[in-house]
């Protein structure tokens, strides 16, 4: 089913080395990466929220399953929700089962993406280090290592020794506070250019005919049948959505809305185990590169890796308070340095350039909520929490296959809403909470 | 800085405060179906503007309280008196 390059809908210039040349040299601009159409009255699926679960979702239905009537809804712009404001660390080693598998696919997937999309995403497979300042950190991490090899992801406990080998600016001597018993170490992960994956999904689904709508804000959700007023919740169907630029209609509404899920779930009458809180992160200024692999504590609350330009990311675990507001605080800032220096004393005198904060909708089990519910035609895509970035290639793909077959793949059937009734959390705390 | 209006101990910083989330009624477990149980558990409003919220004053008062807040700009309202029920008037 997977189309061919020569099956595009309309040729755009593809990006290589070649085309960078000659087109500096001829002085050509390069088109729009993607192009603005009128907003239809109609469309066979409508996407809720163009951040990169949402153009994923649009992106594997039109090359996957044929379906490119699909619109891409965003009240701002594309990325400006947590995808164009996350710290793009893509890893797999996950605590359960399920989660392993899940994320281990989009790890393949961050693979090939340059490739498949044509874009240079910049991913830097660099390793991933959890360090461990306690005995119980220390045997979680073997109970994640076990699960991880059993899964097929490569993961494995390393004491102090080796990790100082691995990252010489870490103090790993006896005289911290915390000292660092172990960690577990995860060859492959890293970071990745996040903005770089929410165009390069943006422009190949805009090839395949997906149509993409910024300043497009989705206030209800038109629905029929429903036990409640407007037809909307449990037994009704979706039949549309009404936007600031006026009613849709269309038989399939997916809500990738992450940090704002609750609010157009709500629109439905579907209520969703989520709460909204924000998360910060800050940036130092560039430096010569020192620091070759992302690393987290859990019990320092804190996690750092330095981008190819030479700044240090840092982040943290989300603030406690719910709110939408994304303004910073300087408690967070005093917190983290704070930290950050009892990891790596050698930093104290370099300045911290930026920091900001996104929205995280985070349930109990600090997994997602995928597939379908008690409406008929309105599907989620949410709960990414702190760590939905790496899923994005996943979650496409899988919720891409929901609308198209009408079933839930094996995949993404433990993440059901259903499982809230059930009793069948699958908790990810443990490896979920502070490293993202 | 988020200013909570303690109704005991006046403004504190949040910090001060062990946050307790959207508040609503617990139903009766002699009766609660599991379905109605596991609602209260996990599903949340979790609304972009008034909810009805927990506090515990951990390093003043040491108590818990009901307050209205403003999701979207993080303003209150009157914080209501000591013993009061309602959450707060508009
Ligand atoms: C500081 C920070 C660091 C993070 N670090 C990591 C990390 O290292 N690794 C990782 O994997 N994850 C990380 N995350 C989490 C990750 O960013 C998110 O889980 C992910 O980006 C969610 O993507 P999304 O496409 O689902 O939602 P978003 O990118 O948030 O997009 C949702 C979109 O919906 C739009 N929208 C909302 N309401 C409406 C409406 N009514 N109508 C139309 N459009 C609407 C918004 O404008 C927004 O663009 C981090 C998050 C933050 C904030
Ligand atoms: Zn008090």
């Amino acid at each position: 089913m997977a189309r061919s390059l020569g099956q595009l809908r309309h040729r755009p210039p593809r990006y290589s080395a070649a085309a960078l040349a000659w087109r500096g040299l001829r002085g050509h601009t390069w088109p729009r990466v993607w192009r603005d159409p009128e907003l239809k009255t109609s469309y066979d699926a409508v996407v809720v929220g163009g951040g990169v679960h949402g153009l994923a979702t649009a992106y594997y239905l039109a090359r996957n399953h044929d379906i490119t009537d699909v619109a891409v809804l965003d009240k701002a712009y594309l990325g400006s929700g947590g995808s164009g404001r996350n710290t793009a660390i893509i890893r797999a080693n996950y605590l359960t089962p399920a989660g392993v598998a899940f994320y281990g696919r989009s790890l393949q997937l961050y693979n090939s993406m340059a490739v498949d999309l044509n874009i240079n995403v910049m991913f830097s497979e660099r390793g991933h280090l959890t360090l461990a300042h306690t005995d119980g950190a220390l045997r979680t991490m073997r109970w994640r290592a076990e699960v991880n090899k059993l899964g097929g992801v490569d993961s494995s406990v390393i004491g102090p020794g080796e990790i100082k080998k691995i990252v010489p600016s870490l103090d790993t001597s006896d005289r911290p506070r915390y000292p660092i018993l172990g960690a577990l170490y995860h060859p492959p992960g890293g970071i990745v250019r996040h903005d770089a994956v929410v165009w390069g999904y943006a422009r190949a689904a805009d090839h395949l005919g997906v149509e993409m709508h910024q300043r497009t804000e989705v206030l209800d959700v038109l629905c029929s049948g429903g036990e409640g007023p407007g037809g909307k919740g449990a037994g009704g169907r979706v039949t549309g959505v009404r936007t600031n630029r006026g009613d849709i209609s269309t038989p399939v509404v997916i809500n990738c809305t992450a940090g704002w899920a609750s609010l157009v779930s709500a629109m439905a009458g579907v209520r969703l185990p989520i709460v909204t809180h924000p998360l910060q992160a800050a940036v130092t200024e560039p430096v010569k590169m020192f620091l070759p692999a992302v690393v987290v504590s859990g019990s320092l609350h804190v996690y750092v890796s330095q981008t190819s330009r030479g700044e240090l990311v840092f982040g943290a675990s989300v603030d406690p308070v719910a709110t939408y507001s994304v303004r910073g605080s300087s408690e967070f800032t005093e917190e983290l340095a704070g930290h950050v220096l009892q990891l790596m004393p050698g930093i104290s005198q370099m300045r911290l350039l930026r920091q900001w904060a996104g929205l995280c909708d985070m349930t109990p089990d600090y997994s997602p909520v995928m597939g379908f519910t008690p409406v008929e035609g309105f599907l989620v895509d949410v709960g990414w929490g702190t760590y939905g970035f790496k899923a994005g290639p996943v979650s496409g793909e899988q919720m891409a296959e929901v609308v198209a077959t009408g079933r839930t793949p094996e995949l993404i059937e433990p993440f059901a809403l259903s499982r809230f009734n059930t009793g069948n959390l699958v908790g990810e705390k443990g490896a979920a909470a502070v490293g993202h | 800085m988020l200013l909570v209006p303690c109704p005991n101990c006046g403004p504190r910083n949040s910090a001060d405060l062990r946050y307790g989330g959207e508040s609503h009624a617990r139903p009766d477990p002699a009766t609660a179906s599991p379905h109605e149980w596991r609602a209260y558990l996990y599903l949340r409003h979790n609304p972009a503007g008034w909810l009805r919220e927990t506090w515990y004053c951990r390093s003043g008062c040491r108590r818990w309280f009901a307050l209205e807040r403003n999701t979207a700009t993080n303003e209150f309202r009157d914080p209501p008196l000591p013993g009061d029920k309602r959450g707060g008037a508009a």
